[in-house]
């Protein structure tokens, strides 16, 4: 579809945004009957009930597949087919070598998809698919990231960043500085785990794929898989409807999208579920590679800095390149003449590392802020003032001037909250009972993201509403709630008139819920397809007629550095005698533009800070490294925060309008809240004991003498 | 091995063939359709498959369907009124926030009306200081018993509200 690109005018006029509008999606959700991948009645065209696939995967971290023995799955009742990599369908396009599954006979980790089992019932294919037998000859491996791992610089890093960069002489700079931190930091496997394991229906009639999937973007999905199978975008349909979380896992294609798809197109008219086990997760659906960051800093006497060095390393797989933007978000945080940041890549033999909530900012901010607040004590300074101290007049990446910057403002309304003057300002100075007591603060980061392509329908109904369509997709973060309000905003009308069409790659192109770009982009293109639309057919439009329009470049990314900031404050407690680590206080203020609607955005801020928390005090992925496998491949053993881990935890942001960034004013906010919290509650947990810790997370027995 | 057993779910009588390897969250699911419970680990790990069997919550995933032969359960699309309004737990989840992606969220209304049917029938837990006395419904009983039930969104602050909003809505309009 083409469309006329249209730049919009800022939206001047509201009444929706800023509203707490529910949930347009609440009561099936609360209820249970909204429908996610696998829970569509889907049949075939003569009534046929689904097949349900299993994945059969190898268990050898490289290697070959000698041969696979299906006769006895295929003995096993209700087991349909076995599909291999010699009798599955062949692909116009093998060069992504994560999605080209059952090509070849090549294992390049343990974990990779090598057969897949057809049954008339879940419990057939599943015992169907540890019926098949996999032959499979073992090649030496290297499946551990180690400090002598050999790494090399990739062409670029996530999101297209450059890979290095250098501004004037840091080295020299920090021979030369009197107050220094030279330290390394860590962060380990962290698997994204959504609710909804990754999952999908799969229908091929002979003429055309539709997938009920459960993913972050259903015209990315599309645009990837249709030109793999060697068929026209058209010949695809992408439906995501409900989606049990992503948090990037869900956010680009990954291979059991490719198997249902493959595995539909051997039984043409028949539907196929897939629901990828919560154990194959752990090595099919991407998660964060660790990250090891060596953080140096010089700084005057004074706490000002003078050179600033990030050399970040990571793991890849040997699959498809995946580079970690570690170092990226050092470029922007603070002024420093003296500067450089570097990225490394360990190529594995393990699965494809990909996104993960805040690529880069996460980890790369996790290193930093812990630096910065070592810094402020070699300085003999408070961390916040130290902060406001290096506070940058531009932004030091581009030289471009701040859009929205207040930085300062949220570390100051954050710290008068929380009551960070009472701070005593030594650690290990608070003892209650047995616990030791601390606080601790940090910076947030993230970058305004903005998506190019998205293109709007705007029709009028009778009675005074509108249709307004876009292949968006709501995650959970309250897309389908805030593009209403964006939508009734745009057209002067209310909520309740609008008829909001998304989630079907059939609709216009909607870009990926990613990036914390969704409502950004998608919002952009709503309020240009609105206002070309009032401008086509005036405010009392005949019924049936519409207007689609794309998003022209809005956001000023060339005039201004957009970014959005926050300050993290931890309180943290940590038992004296076992080490347990506990968090009764955690305060989020940021500066995000305006919030479209304050209930589901402050939940999203509030989930940014639960998954840093969770990452702060649990999450750790482990690798055998002698096999390649994840041994921490569920919920028993990779832990991710429960209720009882979450206390008095709240989030609020600085009002604000960003019309530099989108015509609403608003910026994306499903990110920034996972930024610096771990390193808030690590510098909490330092003030309380004295023990710096730089390896995330914060187990006990960091803290036991 | 196939096995028929009758259910009643959300107040309706049902008979279904199972295998005898089919779990109750697989009978409801792929057997009955019923898709009200989720499937998050298929461990007992996560809490998405909760129901209220025979009034109490329940791992569906940890059961398998020819052990249930005769229950009564009870799914999240099953805690409607009779006039299919919802339940003041459901409500309490939709005024609070205590969701994003909703997959875990039927799991977290049944155990949420278990909870306050446990604390109403007097049930302590790890966090009761009185282990004689009934337990008061602080926040603390509410992180603790709602604590099989995770959330990846991180809605536990909403889920907290939900409880607390659905537990004096009971108190100020009798039983819920």
């Amino acid at each position: 579809m083409t469309a006329d690109q249209v730049t919009p005018e800022p939206l001047r006029s509201t009444s929706s945004i800023g509203t707490s509008l529910l949930r347009r999606d609440g009561v099936e959700k609360v209820t249970g009957d909204a429908t996610y991948a696998v829970e569509h009645p889907v049949t075939g065209p003569a009534g046929e009930p689904p097949l349900h696939a299993w994945l059969v995967t190898s268990t050898v971290a490289r290697g070959r597949v000698v041969a696979v023995d299906a006769t006895a799955a295929l003995a096993h009742a209700g087991v349909v087919s076995v599909v291999d990599h010699t009798s599955a369908p062949r692909l116009a396009d093998t060069s992504d070598r994560e999605l080209a599954i059952l090509q070849d006979d090549a294992i390049a980790f343990r974990g990779q998809i090598v057969a897949i089992v057809l049954a008339e019932t879940s419990e057939s294919a599943r015992e169907g698919a540890a019926l098949v037998h996999v032959e499979q000859e073992a090649e030496p491996h290297a499946a551990a990231f180690q400090e002598d791992s050999p790494t090399y610089a990739p062409e670029s890093v996530n999101g297209g960043s450059e890979t290095d960069t250098l501004d004037g002489d840091p080295d020299e700079a920090l021979a030369r500085a009197l107050v220094t931190v030279d330290a390394t930091y860590t962060t380990p496997h962290e698997h994204n785990n959504p609710m909804e394991p990754h999952a999908a229906t799969a229908l091929w009639d002979g003429e055309r794929l539709t997938l009920h999937d459960s993913t972050q973007g259903p015209r990315p999905v599309r645009g990837t898989l249709a030109p793999m199978l060697g068929l026209a975008e058209e010949q695809v349909r992408v439906l995501a409807p409900y989606v049990g979380g992503g948090f990037g896992s869900k956010g680009l294609p990954h291979a059991p999208e490719m198997a249902v798809a493959l595995a539909a197109m051997t039984v043409p008219g028949q539907p196929v579920r897939l629901a990828v086990t919560r154990q194959q997760m752990f090595a099919l659906t991407g998660y964060r590679t660790p990250t090891r960051s060596h953080v140096r800093l010089g700084a005057h006497p004074d706490g000002r800095l003078e050179a600033l060095r990030h050399d970040a390393v990571t793991q890849s797989s040997r699959v498809k390149e995946f580079a970690e933007q570690a170092a990226v978000p050092a470029r922007v945080m603070y002024a420093a003449p003296h500067r450089a940041t570097t990225h490394r890549v360990a190529e594995l033999d393990v699965p494809v590392p990909s996104w993960m909530r805040a690529p880069g900012e996460m980890p790369g901010m996790y290193a930093q802020e812990v630096a910065v607040d070592e810094l402020a004590l070699h300085a003999g300074l408070d961390p916040v003032a130290l902060r406001v101290r290096n506070e940058p007049d531009v932004d030091p990446d581009t030289g471009n001037p701040w859009g929205n910057r207040r930085l300062v403002e949220c570390l100051r309304r954050g710290a008068e909250r929380f009551g960070w003057a009472d701070r005593p300002t030594g650690a290990r100075a608070t003892v209650d009972g047995e616990w030791w007591v601390g606080t601790g603060v940090a910076a947030s980061t993230y970058p305004m993201l903005w998506m190019p392509g998205n293109i709007a329908r705007v029709r009028s109904l009778d009675g005074g509403r509108y249709a307004v369509a876009i292949a968006a997709t709501d995650i959970g973060t309250g897309a389908r709630t805030v593009l209403t309000q964006i939508a009734a905003d745009a057209l002067g009308c209310p909520p309740e008139a609008i008829d909001l069409d998304m989630a079907d790659s059939d609709l216009p192109f909607g870009s990926v819920a990613g990036g914390s770009s969704g409502t950004t982009s998608w919002g952009t293109a709503i309020v240009a397809a609105a206002q070309q639309f009032r401008a086509d057919h005036g405010e009392h439009p005949d019924p049936g007629v519409e207007t689609t329009a794309a998003s022209g470049q809005y956001a000023d990314m060339d005039g201004h550095a957009l970014h959005s900031f926050g300050a993290v404050f931890c309180e943290a407690r940590v038992h004296r005698y076992t080490g347990e680590v506990r968090v009764p206080r955690l305060l989020g203020v940021y500066s995000v533009g305006r919030v479209v609607n304050p209930r589901t955005a402050r939940s999203q801020l509030l989930g940014g800070l639960v998954m840093g928390l969770s990452a702060a005090l649990h999450e750790e992925g482990w690798r055998d490294p002698r096999t390649g496998h994840t041994v921490t491949q569920d919920l028993a053993t990779y832990h991710v925060a429960a209720h009882a881990d979450v206390r008095d935890i709240d989030a609020e942001w600085l009002d604000d309008i960003d019309e530099l960034s989108t015509p609403m004013g608003s910026r994306g906010i499903g990110e920034i809240g996972i930024v610096g919290t771990a390193a808030a509650v690590a510098n909490a947990t330092y003030h309380a004991t004295g023990v710096r810790v730089r390896d995330l997370p914060l187990t006990a027995d960091h803290f036991l003498e | 091995m196939d096995a028929e057993i009758s259910l009643t779910v959300d107040g309706v009588r049902r008979t279904v063939m199972v295998d005898t390897r089919t779990t109750l969250l697989d009978a409801l699911r792929e057997r009955l359709g019923v898709t009200n419970p989720k499937k998050g680990c298929d461990h007992g790990q996560c809490g998405s498959c909760t129901v209220l069997l025979d009034g109490r919550r329940h791992l569906t995933c940890l059961s398998l369907a020819v052990a249930n032969d005769g229950a009564e359960v009870t799914t999240a699309g099953g805690l409607r009124g009779s006039d299919g309004g919802l339940h003041p737990v459901q409500q309490a989840f939709l005024d609070q926030d205590g969701y994003q992606c909703g997959y875990c969220t039927p799991g977290q209304v049944c155990s949420a009306v278990g909870v306050l049917d446990e604390i109403e029938q007097g049930h302590v837990s790890h966090v009761s200081d009185d282990l004689e006395a009934d337990p008061e419904l602080t926040d603390d009983e509410i992180r603790e018993r709602m604590s099989g039930n995770l959330c990846r969104c991180g809605a536990y602050v909403g889920i907290l509200g939900a409880v607390r909003q659905a537990a004096a809505a009971s108190s100020e309009g009798g039983a819920a």
